[in-house]
């Protein structure tokens, strides 16, 4: 897909403004769903002869964030195929919301892929309200049911941008309405911003904490960025190289409650920060 | 902004516009002073020069315009049949793996039976009518759009069709929402290979059996040694495979505007 070469684009208001509270208090979306729990077991997964995971147990509450941390290519993303339903495990348990089966987990997970992958044939919000057009909406009632979160996310404006005049992070916001707006309760976002560059990735962390507050929703959250785990996870997992197994868990210190760059500098950040990398070495070895 | 445009297209057609007048020129000379002629032993009038063309283009126009039109309708129904099989075999085989192990490596045999000895074949069982012609377009011309609109169904990222199941999409969804779209590129390419062939399949079909069309003229006029008038006819063919092609570019430029040829991104 080629990137547009015209006139700079003009960024909206900066991230973290953009992101307007919902009136309820501890800043739940309205309308958006309550999270659901998602308990692993078990799991163990392999390609032929190639084993990628060779057991690991995870539980997440409803409503948590959970950071998963891992070198390249060890089954980071395949983790989230097989919990979204995607694909089915050769061993082991996974059960989103108490159903196992993978038609009911691929009812219940939304997948971000890495590449904010929008149609450059569709305008910004016809994309965005993808998911709705899947099940059966109009073009102008999906529209209106994605309008507000154009507003709320900082995209106000650009509901009718092609995809080739918006930046990259500004795609991957709309990618990710894109994933809210399918309406799930558990969302798989993989490496959402590794195709940025840091400052763009920067300024998205916040953007995302920012929109991850607000949300009662679950997620999973894959990077290969330790500190981006920290700061928007609830708890972090450290997966080992492949085959992937669980090294290490840890609690996030103050997530998504402080901007970042009070947050990545606080000193419980730093002890945090040092021992999720303890483990990934350990992890690598 | 108007003039620029201009200005700009002008440059474009000019280098290859003073080629074409260069060469046009030589050969002209060549002709007159019997250059060639007396290189191949033949008599002169046997090597039309590009005047002797253009008289031929004007005194035979209403000879061209009435043949012109009937090959045309059949470069374009041919078309419209090879798109139809074209793309109907693309998508069979792109929904189909199965199918696909199976059949593509037939329809590539298809291609390799040479057209000369199918086509009047093809005239002995369907007639002298447009039959053939249509018969003998689509065999030769759904082949690039086939292979092209494949390979464009494919080209989706798999990460895309891995996000579209989590979005609700079923299987037709999918292919009407994301794999149809991304694919029209590919077939436009296909299809302009495909059109461009189109009018030299209408010219085998007119040859294997016809009382009508360029291709029937141009077996005609070589018959009488009418050279001026064969290339009259040749001319004419290369205008109208030339006009279709220009107007699927600028049909893709409109539809296909985000892929590689479009207006833009």
């Amino acid at each position: 897909m080629r990137t547009s070469s015209e006139a700079p684009v003009a960024e909206p208001q900066s991230p973290q403004k953009g992101i307007a509270r919902s009136p309820g208090g501890n800043g739940q979306v309205a309308g958006g769903p309550a999270g659901a729990a998602v308990r692993i077991g078990g799991l163990g997964h392999g390609f032929g002869d190639l084993r990628v995971i060779r057991r690991l147990d995870l539980a997440v509450e409803p409503g948590e964030v959970l950071g998963v941390v891992g070198p390249s290519g060890c089954g980071k993303s395949t983790l989230l195929e097989l919990i979204g339903g995607l694909r089915e495990p050769d061993g082991g348990s996974i059960e989103v919301d108490g159903e196992g089966s993978p038609a009911s987990r691929l009812g219940r997970c939304a997948y971000m892929p890495q590449r904010d992958l929008l149609l450059p044939w569709l305008a910004a919000i016809d994309n965005a309200a993808l998911a709705l057009r899947n099940r059966g909406a109009s073009r102008a009632e999906a529209r209106r049911h994605a309008h507000p979160l154009f507003e709320r996310f900082g995209l106000a404006g650009f509901e009718r941008s092609r995809p080739g005049e918006l930046s990259g992070g500004m795609r991957q916001r709309v990618a990710f309405l894109r994933t809210l707006l399918a309406g799930k309760p558990v969302l798989l976002l993989d490496e959402p911003f590794a195709s940025l560059d840091a400052i763009t990735r920067a300024e998205m962390q916040e953007w995302l904490a920012a929109a991850l507050a607000a949300e009662s929703r679950t997620a999973i959250l894959v990077t290969h960025d330790v500190e981006e785990a920290l700061y928007l996870s609830d708890r972090v997992a450290v997966l080992s190289a492949r085959p992937a197994q669980l090294v290490d868990e840890l609690a996030a210190p103050s997530p998504r409650s402080l901007p970042r760059l009070a947050a990545v500098t606080a000193p419980e950040f730093t002890a945090a920060r040092e021992r999720a990398l303890e483990a990934l070495t350990k992890g690598m070895r | 902004m108007v003039r620029r445009a201009r200005t700009i297209g002008v440059r474009r057609w000019l280098p290859p516009l003073a080629i074409l007048c260069a060469l046009l020129g030589a050969w002209e000379l060549a002709a007159r002073l019997d250059v060639l002629a007396d290189a191949l032993h033949i008599e002169p009038f046997l090597v039309p020069a590009p005047s002797d063309i253009a008289q031929s283009l004007w005194s035979d126009r209403s000879l061209l315009a009435d043949n012109g039109w009937v090959t045309l309708k059949e470069v374009l129904f041919g078309f419209a049949l090879s798109v139809a099989a074209g793309v109907g075999f693309a998508v069979a085989l792109h929904l189909s793996p199965t199918l696909r192990r199976a059949v593509y490596p037939l329809l590539v045999a298809s291609q390799t039976v040479p057209i000369v000895v199918v086509a009047p074949i093809l005239v002995v069982w369907l007639g002298f009518g447009i039959g053939p012609k249509l018969a003998i377009i689509a065999l030769i011309c759904f082949f690039p759009i086939t292979v092209n609109t494949l390979d464009g169904l494919g080209s989706v990222d798999p990460d895309l069709l891995k996000m579209m199941r989590t979005l609700d999409a079923s299987r037709w969804q999918t292919l009407r929402r994301i794999e149809a779209p991304g694919a029209l590129p590919y077939f436009f390419s296909g299809a302009k290979i495909a059109v461009a062939v189109a009018v030299i399949g209408a010219v085998f079909g007119e040859w294997a059996g016809s009382s009508s069309g360029l291709g029937h003229l141009i077996q005609a006029a070589s018959a009488q040694l009418q050279t001026a008038r064969t290339f009259a006819a040749v001319v004419v063919l290369s205008a109208l495979a030339i006009l279709l092609f220009a107007l699927l570019a600028a049909l893709e430029r409109r539809v296909a505007w985000w892929g590689p040829n479009g207006t833009r991104a």
